[in-house]
Formats: C-alpha cells, sequence, structure tokens
C-alpha cells in the first residue's frame, strides 16, 4: 500500500500508473464485451471509414470498429506480457537463488545454460520456441517466458549471493533454520524491491515482444484481434487509411512507456538510499 | 602569542533547512601551533562534523556552516576566515595547510595505484614537485613514517599492505603538504591495538619533529590521555567541557565527562578482573587439536597451492557457568575458532565435543556488528520466532510470551516486538541478538566482539546485562574480542591467541598481571589507559607473520611450560 501511495506520488510513476490503468479498463470493459461495437463482426458497407462520430477511431478493410478490437487486442497482450513475465520471475528467482545459494557446480551449470539462453535476440529464441510447438496463447507466454528468464535468474543471483555472506544467514545456520525458511525468509525477503524493479521493466518488454510475434503471425491467430496482427493487416493500407498503423502503434507505445515510467518510478522509491531519506 | 586556529560559536546544520537541523550548536575553541587538542564523544555528538569543518570538507557530505566563524593563521601570517573563504582559497588550504587523515586507511587510498604515485600526487599538488624529486620526496617520507624498506614499498599497491602500514600511508601523504594543522579523524579504530599503540607513537613523534598542530576525533578518552594537550569534550552538538587535558582526566566537571572516564573500560592489568568463577565441573565444550586451513590461490591445474592456516592446532576446555576469553589481533584466528565451534565453517580437523545441554542446539552466538546480523525486513517478533520454529516449536502464546519475557530481560520496551531492527540504537539492536540467542535455552553463547561496534557507555551497560545473564541462567561464554579492557571485566579464564594459536592460556587474573609470552606482552603494553598516559611507548615495527603455508606444512608440535596453577604458556620458538 506504502509502495502504491509513493507510485502516485512520484511525477514520472504518476504518468504511468494512469496509463496502465486506462489499459486494465479498456482490457476489462474488453472482456465483458462492453466495447462500443462487436469487434468481430465485419460491417462491409462500413469499410476503411476514417475516425468519426459512429466510429472513433475509424475501421479496417473488413468494416470492424479499431476501437474495439484495440480494446481486445490491449487485452490479450496484457495476458501474454503479465503471464510469461510471471513464469520468468518464477523460474528466474528461483535459478538464481539455487544458483547463489548451491554454489559451485549448480552455480557454473545453471548460469552457463542462462547465459547460451541470453546470447539469442530475444524475438529470434522465441521464433525459435514457437516454430518448434506451433502458435497460440500459451505457447506464446511459454516462449516470451522462457525468453526472459535468464534476466530474473541474474537479477536475483548477484544480489542473493552477497545476502548469503550477511551475518544474519551465519546467525540462521546456528540456529539450524531450515534452507526453505532461510532462503524466503532471508533472501528472496531482501530482493523484493529489485524484483519489483524487474518485474515492471519486463512487462513492456513482453508487451513488444507478444507485439512482434503476432506481427510475424506466430503469436495470436485471426480473427482474434491482437495489437501486432493489426499492425500486421493495416501495413499495406499506410497511404489510404493511415488510422489503422496510427492508433495500434500508439497504443502499444504508450503501453511500453507506461510500464517503463513505473519500473522508473519503483526503482527510485524502493533505492535504500532514497528511502532512507524518507524513512 | 595569537592561536593558529580560532573556532568561535560554529554552528553547522545538515539537509535542506540547516538551521532546523543543526548538528554543532555553538562550539568554540582555540588551538595554538604544536598543541593538540582531542575532541572526545560518542557516535552522533558532532565531534567529526565539527573537524570537518575547519577544512570545510563538511560541504561535501552536505553540511553548511550556519554561523560562527573559523580564523586560521596562515603561512605568510594572513589571517583567514574559513566559513567565508571560496573554494578556490579552500583547496589551498587543504593543500598546504591542513592535513587530513581518515578512519578507514583502506577506503581512503586509491586501489588501482601504487602508494608510491599517491604519495608523488601529493608533492605534486602541494609542493609542485614533479619526477625524480617526487619519487625522492616520497621515499623519504615513507621512512618518516617508520616504513622499513621504503624504496620498495613505493611500489605496493595497498591490498599489499596491512592496515597499520596503509594508516602510515596516508599519515605520510598528510605530511606531504608539511601541513601546520593535522585533523585525525578516529586513525586509529579501525586498527589492532598494538598497531593501534604503533600509530599513536608515531604520530607523538611526528609531531615533535614538525612541530604541527593536531585536532584528533576519538571515542576513546583513554587513547588520547597521552597525546592531548587540550580535551574537548563533546555530547549532541555542544562541548560540555574543555581543559587541559590532565585537568579533565583527573578533575572532570562535567557529570558527562565523569560519565565517560567511568565507562571506558580502565585497564587495570589484572585487577579488576572478576571473582565469581564458578567450582570446576565437567566442560561444556571442549575442543581438541583443531586445525581449520582455507585453499590458497591454486593454479588452474589444482597444484602447487598451499594453504591458509586460519587455525593451526587450537586446544581449550570451557566449565559449565565460565567465560572463556580467546583474546588477540585480527587474523589471529579467534573468530574462525568460534565459527568452527559453530559448524560456520567446515574445520580440517580435531576434535570438538559439546556436552549434551538443554536444548538441541546448546551452543548459540551473537555476532560483532548488530546492524548486519539482523534480517532488516524481519519484525522483531518474526526475528525472535526464527531459533524456535527453526527447532520445531510451534508459534503460540507461549512463544510470545517466552519472546516478551526475554525482551523485557534485555530491557527492551514491550511494544518492540512490532517494530523493525532500523528503530533501534545500536546497543538496543545488540540487545536483540542476545536475547535472540537465548531463545532456545542455550548453555553456551559465543560472543565474537560482541560489544566492539558499541558506543563505551552503551559497551558498559551490555556489559553488565551479559554478566547477569551469565549468572542468571547459568550460561557459559566465549568471549571474543581484541579489547583488553573489555575482557578484564568478563572473563575468568583468558587464551590468547597469536598467528592461528593459543600461545598462552590461563586465569584472567593471572595472564594479565604477570604475562609470560612475549606477544601477550606486547598486547597488554599496547592498551591505551588513562592512567598509563606517562608512559613512552617506542615504536615497535614487529609484523605478524604469513599464515599462508606451502602444501604439506605442519606447526612444529607444542610445547609447554605451567607457569603457574591455571596458567600455562606456549614456549617460544625463535622463528
Amino acid at each position: 500500500m506504502r509502495v502504491l501511495r509513493s507510485i502516485f506520488a512520484h511525477p514520472s510513476g504518476r504518468i504511468g500508473a494512469a496509463i496502465i490503468a486506462l489499459y486494465l479498463l479498456a482490457a476489462l470493459l474488453g472482456a465483458l464485451g462492453l466495447t462500443p461495437h462487436n469487434a468481430l463482426r465485419q460491417f462491409p458497407i462500413d469499410r476503411l471509414k476514417p475516425p468519426g462520430e459512429v466510429y472513433w477511431l475509424g475501421t479496417d478493410l473488413l468494416g470492424r470498429d479499431t476501437l474495439s478490437r484495440l480494446m481486445l487486442g490491449i487485452g490479450q497482450s496484457l495476458v501474454v506480457a503479465f503471464g510469461s513475465v510471471a513464469c520468468a520471475a518464477l523460474a528466474g528467482s528461483l535459478i538464481g537463488l539455487l544458483a547463489a545459494w548451491w554454489g559451485g557446480l549448480a552455480d557454473g551449470l545453471f548460469m552457463r545454460i542462462m547465459d547460451v539462453l541470453l546470447a539469442f535476440p530475444a524475438i529470434l529464441l522465441a521464433l525459435l520456441i514457437i516454430a518448434i510447438v506451433g502458435p497460440g496463447t500459451w505457447t506464446s507466454i511459454a516462449a516470451i517466458g522462457i525468453v526472459y528468464t535468464p534476466i530474473f535468474a541474474r537479477v536475483v543471483r548477484g544480489p542473493a549471493l552477497s545476502l548469503k555472506r550477511r551475518e544474519f544467514v551465519d546467525a540462521a545456520r546456528t540456529f539450524g533454520s531450515s534452507d526453505t525458511y532461510t532462503l524466503t525468509r532471508h533472501l528472496l525477503l531482501n530482493l523484493v524491491a529489485p524484483l519489483t524493479v524487474q518485474v515492471t521493466l519486463a512487462l513492456a518488454w513482453a508487451l513488444l515482444t507478444e507485439a512482434g510475434l503476432s506481427f510475424l503471425g506466430l503469436g495470436t491467430q485471426p480473427p482474434a484481434p491482437s495489437l501486432g496482427l493489426m499492425l500486421a493487416e493495416s501495413k499495406n493500407l499506410m497511404q489510404h487509411a493511415p488510422w489503422l498503423m496510427l492508433f495500434p502503434g500508439l497504443t502499444i507505445m504508450l503501453g511500453i512507456l507506461g510500464f517503463n515510467l513505473i519500473g522508473d518510478a519503483l526503482r527510485d522509491i524502493l533505492d535504500p538510499r532514497t528511502q532512507r531519506r524518507t524513512a | 602569542m595569537s592561536p593558529l586556529l580560532s573556532v568561535r560559536d560554529l554552528h553547522v546544520g545538515f539537509g535542506r533547512d540547516p538551521l532546523a537541523n543543526e548538528v554543532v550548536r555553538g562550539v568554540s575553541f582555540d588551538l595554538a601551533a604544536g598543541q593538540t587538542l582531542a575532541i572526545v564523544g560518542e557516535s552522533g555528538s558532532g565531534k567529526s562534523v565539527t573537524a570537518l569543518s575547519v577544512n570545510r570538507l563538511v560541504d561535501f557530505g552536505g553540511g553548511r556552516i550556519t554561523r560562527g566563524a573559523i580564523a586560521l593563521a596562515r603561512g605568510n601570517g594572513e589571517l583567514l576566515d574559513l566559513t567565508r573563504a571560496d573554494e578556490r582559497t579552500l583547496q589551498k588550504v587543504r593543500g598546504h595547510d591542513i592535513g587530513m587523515i581518515f578512519q578507514e586507511p583502506m577506503t581512503s587510498l586509491n586501489p588501482v595505484h601504487t602508494i608510491g604515485r599517491q604519495i608523488e600526487e601529493a608533492f605534486r599538488l602541494s609542493q609542485g614537485l614533479a619526477g625524480q624529486a617526487a619519487r625522492t620526496a616520497a621515499r623519504e617520507v615513507l621512512e618518516r613514517v617508520r616504513i622499513a624498506d621504503a624504496g620498495a614499498r613505493l611500489d605496493y599497491f595497498p591490498h599489499q599492505l596491512s592496515g597499520g602500514m596503509r594508516q602510515r600511508v596516508m599519515i605520510a601523504m598528510a605530511l606531504a603538504s608539511s601541513p601546520r594543522l593535522l585533523i585525525a579523524d578516529e586513525p586509529t579504530t579501525a586498527l589492532d591495538v598494538t598497531v593501534q599503540a604503533q600509530i599513536m607513537a608515531l604520530l607523538a613523534e611526528l609531531r615533535e619533529e614538525t612541530g604541527m598542530a593536531m585536532i584528533f576525533i576519538t571515542h576513546d578518552i583513554g587513547l588520547v590521555a597521552g597525546i592531548a594537550d587540550r580535551i574537548m569534550v563533546m555530547q549532541d552538538g555542544v562541548v560540555v567541557e574543555q581543559n587541559d587535558a590532565s585537568d579533565v582526566l583527573d578533575r572532570p566537571q562535567h557529570d558527562y565527562t565523569r560519565h565517560l572516564l567511568e565507562a571506558v573500560p580502565h585497564f587495570r592489568a589484572g585487577r579488576a578482573t572478576r571473582d565469581d568463577a564458578p567450582p570446576a565441573g565437567a566442560p561444556v565444550v571442549s575442543v581438541e587439536g583443531l586445525v581449520v586451513r582455507f585453499p590458497a590461490r591454486k593454479s588452474w591445474l589444482g597444484a602447487g597451492g598451499g594453504a591458509v592456516h586460519a587455525v593451526d592446532g587450537v586446544d581449550f576446555e570451557l566449565a559449565a557457568g565460565q567465560t572463556l576469553a580467546i583474546v588477540g589481533e585480527s587474523g589471529c584466528g579467534k573468530s574462525t575458532t568460534a565459527r568452527a565451534l559453530l559448524g560456520l565453517v567446515g574445520k580440517t580437523r580435531g576434535r570438538i565435543e559439546v556436552a549434551a545441554g538443554r536444548s538441541r542446539r546448546p551452543v548459540q552466538m551473537v555476532f560483532q556488528d548488530p546492524f548486519a546480523s539482523l534480517n532488516p525486513r524481519l519484525d522483531v517478533a518474526a526475528l525472535l520466532a526464527e531459533p524456535a520454529i527453526a527447532n520445531g516449536q510451534r508459534q503460540d502464546a507461549a512463544l510470545r510470551e517466552r519472546m516478551r519475557a526475554l525482551l523485557a530481560r534485555v530491557g527492551l520496551p514491550e511494544d518492540a516486538l512490532s517494530r523493525y531492527p532500523h528503530q533501534f540504537s545500536g546497543g538496543q539492536r545488540q540487545r536483540l541478538c542476545i536475547a535472540r540467542a537465548l531463545m532456545l535455552n542455550p548453555d553456551v553463547v559465543v560472543l565474537d566482539e560482541a560489544v566492539s561496534a558499541l558506543d563505551v557507555s552503551v559497551q558498559a551497560r551490555v556489559l553488565d546485562l551479559l554478566v547477569d545473564l551469565q549468572r542468571e541462567f547459568g550460561l557459559s561464554y566465549l568471549f571474543i574480542s581484541h579489547d583488553m579492557a573489555v575482557v578484564e571485566r568478563i572473563a575468568h579464564r583468558i587464551a590468547v591467541m597469536y598467528a592461528g594459536q593459543i600461545v598462552e592460556i590461563g586465569s584472567a587474573r593471572a595472564v594479565l598481571s604477570a604475562p609470560q609470552h612475549s606477544y601477550t606482552q606486547r598486547l597488554i603494553a599496547a592498551v591505551p589507559a588513562v592512567d598509563r598516559r606517562k608512559q613512552h611507548f617506542s615504536v615497535d615495527m614487529t609484523q605478524v607473520p604469513s599464515l599462508v603455508r606451502p602444501p604439506g606444512y605442519e606447526p612444529p608440535p607444542a610445547r609447554w611450560r605451567a607457569v603457574a596453577d591455571d596458567h600455562s604458556v606456549r614456549v617460544e620458538v625463535p622463528a
């Protein structure tokens, strides 16, 4: 609660939070079917209408309402982004924690695997995974999750290594505390701050990666609307109907900006140096 | 004679509103050329801020001088008000008139340059020397701070030198500008006692040679007794007493000065030991032939590596209800011995036997740094519950009751349970650590420098608490410390460790009053004390031997000589 309040007190955090709140609202309305028009229904008479009173953000080649499709697309993007980042954060933290805790061979092995994954460009690795398994929402979540796991492993391992040598961990060993207790209470709890920041930033990347995959036709499958897909469909109509490209593009950009702004704000808020000043 | 430095009604504040956050409130003093002023106080008393205001380094820490004047007589006779000087003038003042040495010799030297380069730079900046002239000057100044083989040492990097050597390099750099005033901010706090005595003797000799004035900041009033001409005692940003050193020490006027003088553990050479030693019984802990080695650097083929012999054949017994103190200087293996006892480091060989006790974990530990040994993200209730949870107890009303009782017993308020570590002072945190160690009802508590990080007055109260708890719960203490005066107050028996081995062991009174081993004698001679200030210390340059041994090295078997009933000393073998 305290953190939420500080985000609203932070100038860029406030903007970021407003954007993400708006996106969540749009996605929720979309999921409840409360869109201005049916996003999947085609109105052949209203093909390629520019933004106006009936269709606020215009229509596409098949006469479908852009705004309604954007709302569903945002929902789709957020589901994939949150799902994949949750997977990445869980797997990455676990791998990073165990690598730091066990050390030696396990550390070397885990982190080298992470290095190999990290060596591939994110989108290429995701493409590879989807090419093997086949496209779909769940595959996207898994693929993007795997792609961002190494970053979390690295973010956790470094501080975990230094926490492991702190005296309170030694103290825990003198009481005979279990490894699980020490790992969760003494290590993980002290890593909440860097993890929170990393999660927000990863959400921005995941959003972009999902759009990229859909653009290439390997993410969400038509006719379900998605931001990347809408961009892909608009690319041949750029001159006739620029709004078809403009609005999904802006939506992606604003979403990434929103998560990044929150991430920056969280970094400022959770930084122990600034924290001490306010405490 | 006009003073070298005259401070009048100095006020220094911090933060956005310096007037509201003043940490120094109206300090005035005069310092004549060649005089030494000691500023004594506990942490947060404003002693460092006062001294840093003199060369205006306080500006870089976010401080502002809000009122007052600091007049410095410069070398050319000009009188300068430092509170109004601009940064260019201040740089000149810092380079020529005022030298400074800091507490932490490791962090104040640049690790990527040789010490030669760093000293040469000091000469280049202050006297415009370059090339061979600077190098010669650097070698000479290193010789002046009594570093043997100075020419070769110039090419050393800071990490290749011991803490005492590094502090001498810092002093050499401060001397480069031939300052008329040297500010020393706790210059020996991070050092071992024997090294501290060396540095103090060196500073005293340099003062004689150069005739510079000194401002010496310290929390240890006993330490400055021998060197200060005047002493200024500070508390909460205010000077409570200042006078000639002998007046302050022998006829303190202010309550706080008296309190400080009483709180400082006076080392009385074995005359102040405890006489409540419990009757000898079966030992609760017995250690035999303990050896702990850490592999030293290995080549990548895994060959040719020696080992650091941190603990090399240590035997001792700890009886029920007794305090055995292990004293020695950093790197002597005393902490490693303690950690091996708790299984925090693996032993290479040897036998550690702990008698079955009141709980599954009869040995508990209190660490040196009360800030590092408590997880900052857990509240006190969770911190205290941890040992109980680890041993399978349920978190129920009985446990909470025990936590409350222990908190009250160590002198913490009832509402502490829901608070977090950062809301407590250092002394309170250490009490918390003691309470946590007692949660499992142990028989033995290992106290690893448990009071070293505390202010003297807090230290005295925690020591009293420890003695009370020992009587009440029948605890045995293994008390690891470098501070002879503290050890004298709490130990029944003392083991002196040097270079990984115990060199002397026996009853506290015998060891402290009639030390037999040359190292014990050196250690005791180095203890600063108010009532020994007239003694002269010579600069002793003995270095601790390296503990990195070639593979397969075994120490020669120990031969012991019994001095008295409970007092034996290791026979010294000439190296």
